[in-house]
C-alpha cells in the first residue's frame, strides 16, 4: 500500500490543461499545410507526382489539396522547388462537410458546430461508440490514448462506451473493408437517433493510402452521411479532441 | 541442404539461384530441415503463365544465422504438412485461398482472411459469380453435451479494438477450445504492392500494422536497399535503430498498462497509459509523427538527429526511465496482480516450438529466439541486444518479458545517442535489379516480421509477400485459453496483444 501511494506521488498531475492552454506539438509537426501556388514554376506538377494519394491538384494556376486524403507525409513539400506547400504547425483540421476539407481556391469554412438541437441534446454529454473498419489501427491507437490522464477527455463529458445502445454517435475508422461493412452498418443501425457519425483519419474519410482498392469502400460516407471529418493518417490526438470540442460548440 | 539457397537477413539472391523441386521433394526437404529445429517464416505462392504456382518456402534456422529459400512447382494440390508440422497451418490456407492449390489432407482447411484469390478463379473458395464467401460462414469446431455452451464474440469489440470474430467452447466457466476468425481487415495491401515500387508503396507498408510502423518500414526498406543494391550510411542504421526500440518502448509500455487495467490495478494501467504516449512522443520528437511515419525510406532516414535533438531525446529517456519503473514495479509487488498473472495462459516451451511462435510470446516459453540476435541486420550486426527470455509461458512472463525488454531498450537508445556515428542519412535510391529475390526480417515489438520480395523481369514486385509476427502467433492465444476461465480471455488477450491488420493485409 505505502509503494503504491509512493508511487502516485511520484507520477504527478498530468492533465494537460486544454483547451484553456495551447498544447505544444514538436517542431517537426506536420499540421495544416499552407498553399502559395503564386510561387509555382509554369508548368510544374513535381507535387502532384510525389503525393502518394492524389491529394493535391494542379490546374492552371490554382492548387487544390485535400486534407481528407493526405497523409500529412511531406512528401510534396520535399519535392517542390519552391516551397509553394509548406506544412504549418496548426493541429486544427476537423470540418463539417467533406468540401470545407479541400484547400484551394477559395476560403470557406463552414462552423465545425452541430445545430442548436443537436447541441443541447450532447453539448454536455456524449457518448461514443467507435467501430474500425479496416485501416491499420494507428487512428485507433490515437483515440484510445484520449482517455489516458494527459487528455483526460471524460472531464469533457465524452466517453467511449462498449454498447452501441449506450451510444450517441460513432466514431469510424479505416477505409471500410467489404468483410466489415455489415457489421459496422449494423453497429450505426443500433445506436439510436438522432446519433451523430465521426469519420477519424484518411482512410475513413477518402480511403486513405486504400483509395480505390476492390477489398474496401472509400471510406466511412460510402455507408452513412458523417457529420464530422478528422483529417490525418493518423491525426493527433489534438486534432481530434479539437474536432470533437468544436462540433460541440466548446471551442472555435 | 544442398536444395536450398542459404541467405543472411537482408542479402539478395538471384531468383534461379532458388531450386525448384517437385512439390513431393520440397515437402520432404522442408519436414526434414523443421525436424532439426527450423522455423517457418513464409510460406506462399507465385502463379506463373502456365497456370501452375511456384510455393516458396523461406526456413529460419536457429543457431546459423542464415535463412533457407527453396521453392517447388504446384498444380492443383499436393500433400500438406500440417498434419506432420501444425507451423503450416496458416500458410497452407492462405495457399489455398489466395491461389486454389490444395494441400490434401489438412486437417481444418477453411477461409483465413475470406479474401478473393490472387488471380481469376485461382481459389479453393468462391460463390458463382467468383466472390469470396461471406466472412464468418464456415465451419467451427463444435462440442455437445451438459452444460456445454458456446459464446461468439465480434467482430465489433466492446473497446476501441480492431475487429475479429472468437468463438469459445465452453464447458460451464471453461474454456475447451478457441477458434479465431479474421480477416475483417482486409485490404488488399499484398496486392497493392505487386509492380510496385511506386510512390504508394512505403506507405503501404507503413500502415501494415499502424503500431509497427517503424518495424514494417524497415522490412520493406531493407528488402528494396538489397534489391536495389544501396547500403544506407551507418548513421541512418543507428537512427533506425533508436526509432525501432522507441516503437518497442511505447508499445510494451501500453501493454503492462493494459494487462495491469485488465486486472483492475489502476495505478499501473493509468501510469503506462500515459508513459506510453511519452514514447511515442519522443518519436514525434524524431520525425514530427507519433508512429514514426515518413522516418524510415528505402537508403536511410529522412530526418537526422542534431546534437540538440539528442540531448532532449536523452532527457526525456531519463525521466521515462524513472517512471516506468516507478509505474511497473508496482506489479511486482502487488499480489492481486500476480495472482492474476501468474499460472494463467499458459503455454508449453514444446507448444510454443510446435505452433512457430515469435517474439516475446516464444521467449516467455523460455525460447531464445529474437531476430536481433539470430539473423542481425543493419545496426544490430554491431550493437547486440541479448534475447529477453523467462520461464513459465503464463501472463506473468510475457508481462516480465516485455520489462525486461523496456530495459534493454533503453540501455540500447542510450548508448546509440552517445556513440553515433557521424555522417549522411540517406543514399539515394536506385532502381530494382530484374529477377531477383530477398527476404528480410526485423524484429518488431510483437516478434519476427518477414518480407519476401521477388523483382520480375523489368526490376517490378512480382510478388511482395508479408508476415507479420501476429500470423504466427494468434494460434498461440487460442490454445492459451484452453481450460482456462473465460474472464480471463481479456487478459490473455492482451498478454499477447497481436495485430488483426497486420494478419489480415
Amino acid at each position: 500500500m505505502f509503494s503504491i501511494l509512493k508511487a502516485r506521488l511520484k507520477q504527478g498531475y498530468r492533465t494537460f490543461a486544454y483547451p484553456d492552454q495551447e498544447p505544444t506539438l514538436p517542431d517537426r509537426f506536420q499540421g495544416r499545410p499552407v498553399l502559395e501556388p503564386s510561387k509555382c514554376a509554369g508548368g510544374c506538377h513535381a507535387c502532384e507526382e510525389a503525393c502518394p494519394t492524389a491529394a493535391l491538384a494542379r490546374t492552371g494556376p490554382d492548387l487544390k489539396l485535400d486534407l481528407g486524403q493526405c497523409l500529412f507525409c511531406g512528401a510534396c513539400a520535399n519535392a517542390c522547388p519552391r516551397q509553394a506547400v509548406t506544412f504549418s504547425r496548426d493541429y486544427r483540421l476537423a470540418a463539417r462537410t467533406r468540401n470545407d476539407l479541400v484547400l484551394g481556391d477559395r476560403e470557406r469554412q463552414a462552423g465545425r458546430r452541430v445545430d442548436e438541437a443537436s447541441r443541447r441534446l450532447f453539448g454536455r454529454s456524449l457518448k461514443l461508440r467507435q467501430v474500425s473498419a479496416g485501416g491499420c489501427n494507428a487512428c485507433e491507437a490515437d483515440l484510445n490514448v484520449l482517455s489516458t490522464p494527459v487528455f483526460d477527455l471524460g472531464r469533457f463529458g465524452i466517453q467511449f462506451v462498449a454498447s452501441p445502445r449506450h451510444a450517441d454517435g460513432v466514431v469510424i475508422t479505416g477505409p471500410v473493408t467489404k468483410n466489415m461493412e455489415l457489421a459496422l452498418r449494423k453497429t450505426i443501425d443500433a445506436v439510436p437517433t438522432p446519433r451523430l457519425v465521426i469519420a477519424v483519419g484518411a482512410c475513413a474519410i477518402s480511403g486513405g493510402i486504400y483509395r480505390d482498392h476492390p477489398e474496401a469502400r472509400n471510406g466511412a460516407d460510402a455507408v452513412t452521411p458523417v457529420d464530422l471529418f478528422v483529417p490525418g493518417c493518423p491525426p493527433h490526438p489534438y486534432t481530434i479532441l479539437h474536432g470533437l470540442l468544436a462540433l460541440l460548440g466548446r471551442v472555435e | 541442404m544442398d536444395t536450398a539457397c542459404s541467405c543472411f537477413n537482408g542479402e539478395r539472391m538471384a531468383l534461379d539461384a532458388i531450386p525448384c523441386l517437385p512439390m513431393d521433394t520440397l515437402r520432404a526437404r522442408v519436414l526434414q530441415a523443421m525436424q532439426h529445429g527450423a522455423r517457418v517464416s513464409q510460406w506462399f505462392g507465385l502463379g506463373l503463365p502456365d497456370n501452375k504456382v511456384r510455393v516458396f518456402a523461406v526456413l529460419a534456422e536457429p543457431g546459423q544465422g542464415q535463412l533457407s529459400v527453396l521453392s517447388g512447382l504446384a498444380d492443383q494440390s499436393y500433400r500438406a504438412l500440417t498434419p506432420e508440422c501444425p507451423q503450416f497451418q496458416g500458410f497452407e490456407r492462405e495457399l489455398a485461398e489466395q491461389w486454389g492449390v490444395v494441400p490434401e489432407g489438412h486437417p481444418w482447411l477453411k477461409p483465413i482472411r475470406f479474401q478473393s484469390g490472387c488471380a481469376p478463379g485461382r481459389t479453393v473458395w468462391h460463390d458463382t459469380a467468383g466472390q469470396p464467401p461471406q466472412i464468418g460462414v464456415a465451419d467451427f469446431f463444435s462440442m455437445g453435451g451438459d452444460e456445454i455452451h458456446e459464446v461468439a464474440v465480434g467482430p465489433v469489440h466492446a473497446g476501441i479494438i480492431e475487429p475479429g470474430h472468437f468463438r469459445f467452447q465452453c464447458h460451464g466457466e471453461i474454456v475447451f477450445h478457441l477458434e479465431i476468425v479474421l480477416g475483417y481487415q482486409h485490404r488488399g495491401v499484398e496486392r497493392a504492392l505487386r509492380n510496385g515500387p511506386d510512390r504508394r508503396s512505403i506507405h503501404l507498408a507503413e500502415t501494415l500494422a499502424g503500431d509497427t510502423t517503424v518495424g514494417h518500414a524497415l522490412a520493406y526498406c531493407q528488402c528494396v536497399e538489397a534489391l536495389s543494391g544501396v547500403n544506407p550510411p551507418p548513421r541512418a542504421q543507428a537512427l533506425r535503430g533508436v526509432a525501432l526500440e522507441l516503437e518497442r518502448l511505447a508499445n510494451h509500455t501500453g501493454d503492462l498498462g493494459a494487462l495491469s487495467g485488465d486486472v483492475g490495478f489502476l495505478p499501473t494501467a493509468s501510469y503506462c497509459g500515459r508513459i506510453r504516449g511519452d514514447f511515442l512522443n519522443m518519436t514525434a520528437l524524431l520525425c514530427g509523427n507519433r508512429f514514426g511515419r515518413s522516418l524510415v525510406r528505402p537508403g536511410g532516414v529522412t530526418l537526422d538527429l542534431e546534437v540538440t535533438r539528442a540531448d532532449d531525446l536523452r532527457c526525456r529517456l531519463a525521466a521515462a526511465l524513472k517512471d516506468v519503473t516507478s509505474a511497473v514495479e508496482l506489479l511486482w509487488t502487488t499480489p492481486s496482480v500476480l495472482a492474476r498473472f501468474e499460472d494463467t495462459g499458459a503455454l508449453t516451451p514444446d507448444v510454443a516450438t510446435t505452433l512457430g511462435l515469435v517474439g516475446p510470446a516464444a521467449r516467455a516459453c523460455g525460447l531464445e529466439q529474437d531476430v536481433r540476435y539470430e539473423f542481425p541486420a543493419g545496426i544490430y550486426c554491431y550493437a547486440q541486444i541479448p534475447p529477453a527470455t523467462w520461464h513459465g509461458g503464463d501472463v506473468f512472463a510475457r508481462a516480465y518479458v516485455r520489462w525486461i525488454e523496456i530495459q534493454r531498450s533503453l540501455a540500447f537508445i542510450r548508448e546509440q545517442l552517445d556513440n553515433l556515428p557521424e555522417g549522411p542519412i540517406l543514399e539515394s535510391p536506385r532502381p530494382l535489379a530484374a529477377s531477383q529475390a530477398v527476404v528480410a526480417l526485423v524484429e518488431g515489438w510483437r516478434g519476427e516480421i518477414s518480407h519476401m520480395a521477388i523483382t520480375d523481369d523489368n526490376g517490378r514486385f512480382a510478388a511482395y509477400k508479408i508476415t507479420d509476427p501476429s500470423f504466427h502467433n494468434w494460434r498461440g492465444l487460442a490454445l492459451a485459453m484452453r481450460n482456462q476461465q473465460i474472464s480471463d480471455f481479456p487478459l490473455c488477450n492482451k498478454s499477447f496483444n497481436l495485430s488483426y491488420c497486420g494478419h489480415d493485409l
